[in-house]
């Protein structure tokens, strides 16, 4: 999820406060086609990711391409506001009682010797694996791939060389938002979700990528389990509901001695 | 002129109780109450430009502190202005934290929600303050414990309270003060190397903003007798104080109070609407059409836009 965040952000230095609430769709969009259509959210997990690039291409072609130049303020705002909207649009459609996708998957359990592993589980976290390295491998071996880099790297020069920026950022922000898609879909079976759960979301997913660095896939990754790590350590050594407090509190000594995160390149 | 036009308007503010409902005086509560926590809010994000997402954690702080004082014997009259204090003081650990280390733009805001969420976790574990449970207070209608069985009275205070923040921003306006913290907003790199002290400037706007904040959770507490973590530290608060300034137009005087007066009353009655319906949240995608209208047409907000409709309409 936190991939798709540093993608976003990484090539646009636009943030993304409707991650979190993206993500709740990908999920609700999984529920609906569980319920409705039986299919599984380990295969429907595709079609969840082709949805939000659409809406991902949606948000970036209508809305934040006309302020791409507008100060950071107003791309906050703006992502505020299409957070909100996404956020409570999910809730008139789905009500606020929580929802979970049940895969036969996710009733299986593997006995390793004396550890029992969660099929379901060990299942989302290979698809994102693979999917962090297939975002790794189209962002460092494929053309468009550069080319996303390249308008990060330097919008000016971008265009200067011919490349269709606003394509580029459009394409940039749907992979983004169908990383997430696919992540909402995947952790469909295993968390249980409701419109709500979008904004703790959003903020996991900022904190994640601040630690490990904004733009940088590796960084998001680490960042991904250092976050989980400290907050099961917090949820053991004191109480399961204090155990967010551990990632802020990371989260503000990063910001404060290491702005850019602990695998991003420090910018101007 | 103009203060003709301001005396105008608080005098018909002063003589509305007298014809409202009992509803509509509840909706010019929390306009007034909006508008004043708009207000603070402007000082820090509007004028100086440093935008903050964990206003919340001082009206938070502010209204804890005021409502355990009390449950010890303390007046609320004194302790809102020790809870404003505290918050003041949480707004100087920020202000300092993220001043002295340089964050700008998005990582100040992340540093903001990530003090006011670690105070709603803390508020919601520590039983001494109540836990998850939160805190209640006890009814006595006293109004030395700033209670009332008039809903007038705390008609008459937030509307005290909104002049009150009101003419705080006024006087910063006309100050130096006011003028270096526009500037630094514009371009903070520029104000430096002219030698205004950027981080003075920044720290006052911050303290001014989280006290005024603070004394707002007082009223909030002992107008709703309860205090709930997640309903007071919360970023859905947050989003409230600052959406309305922005909308309404940051950074200018009349900017919040309009901004109040136009979605209070929206909130409200989509909520009542439905809210009734089991329909809960169109407020708040009302909200977010309106945030996304606002940043891509009228980035200034409202009220700058219908002064130039005026002036044009004036010429």
């Amino acid at each position: 999820m936190a991939v798709g965040l540093t993608l976003i952000f990484g090539v646009m230095r636009v943030v993304n406060f409707a991650h979190g609430d993206m993500m709740v769709w990908g999920m609700y969009l999984a529920f609906v086609l569980a319920t409705r259509a039986g299919v599984d959210p380990y295969l429907s997990f595709v079609v969840c990711a082709a949805a939000l690039f659409g809406l991902g291409v949606v948000v970036q072609r209508g809305l934040v391409d006309r302020i791409v130049d507008a100060p950071h303020e107003m791309q906050i705002l703006l992502m505020l506001g299409v957070a909100l909207v996404l956020e409570n649009v999910a809730l008139l459609v789905f009500g606020p009682e929580p929802a979970r996708v049940r895969s036969p998957l996710g009733q299986l359990t593997w006995e390793l010797g004396p550890l029992y592993v969660d099929v379901a589980r060990l299942v989302t976290f290979a698809v994102a694996i693979v999917l962090t390295l297939a975002l790794w491998l189209f962002l460092f071996r494929t053309e468009l791939g550069r080319l996303i880099r390249a308008s990060a790297d330097n919008h000016y020069g971008a265009l200067v060389i011919g490349a269709d920026v606003r394509r580029i950022y459009a394409t940039a922000f749907g992979i983004g938002a169908a990383c997430v898609g696919a992540a909402g879909a995947l952790v469909s079976p295993i968390l249980p979700f409701q419109p709500v759960t979008g904004l703790a979301l959003s903020v996991t997913s900022f904190n994640i990528v601040i630690i490990g660095g904004m733009g940088s896939l590796v960084g998001a990754f680490i960042g991904g389990l250092l976050v989980s790590v400290a907050e099961s350590l917090g949820a053991v050594f004191l109480r399961p509901s204090l155990k967010e407090l551990f990632s802020f509190s990371l989260l503000i000594v990063i910001l404060l001695f290491r702005p850019a995160g602990l695998f991003g390149k420090r910018q101007p | 002129m103009k203060a003709l036009a301001a005396a105008g308007a608080v005098a018909v503010l002063l003589a509305l109780p007298l014809v409202l409902s009992g509803y509509a005086i509840t909706i010019f509560i929390l306009i007034f109450f909006y508008a004043y926590l708009a207000q603070a809010w402007n000082i820090l994000g509007g004028y100086a430009g440093q935008l903050s997402a964990g206003h919340a954690a001082f009206v938070g702080i502010g209204g804890y502190t005021s409502a355990l004082l009390f449950e010890r014997g303390v007046t609320p009259w004194f302790g809102m202005f020790v809870g404003a204090a505290l918050a003041a003081g949480l707004g100087a650990v920020i202000g300092y934290l993220g001043f002295r280390f340089g964050l700008r733009g998005f990582y100040f805001v992340l540093l903001t929600v990530a003090f006011a969420e670690i105070c709603r976790i803390l508020a919601s574990n520590v039983e001494a303050v109540g836990g998850a449970i939160g805190l209640y207070i006890t009814f006595t209608g006293d109004p030395r414990h700033f209670q009332f069985r008039d809903p007038r009275a705390y008609y008459y205070i937030a509307l005290a309270l909104m002049l009150l923040a009101t003419g705080v921003a006024a006087l910063l306006e006309r100050r130096r003060l006011g003028i270096y913290l526009t500037a630094i907003r514009e371009d903070e790199t520029a104000c430096e190397a002219l030698g205004v002290d950027t981080f003075k400037y920044k720290m006052l706007a911050m303290v001014v903003s989280s006290f005024l904040t603070g004394l707002a959770g007082t009223f909030y507490a002992f107008q709703n007798f309860s205090l709930q973590p997640g309903a007071v530290f919360g970023i859905p608060l947050s989003v409230e104080i600052l959406i309305r300034p922005i909308i309404g137009g940051a950074g200018t005087l009349l900017g919040p109070v309009l901004g109040s007066f136009i979605l209070t009353p929206l909130a409200e009655v989509s909520r009542q609407y439905f809210g009734q319906g089991g329909l809960h949240g169109a407020h708040l995608v009302v909200y977010g059409v309106l945030l996304v209208a606002v940043v891509l047409f009228l980035p200034q907000g409202a009220y700058p836009f219908l002064r130039r409709l005026f002036q044009r309409g004036a010429a």
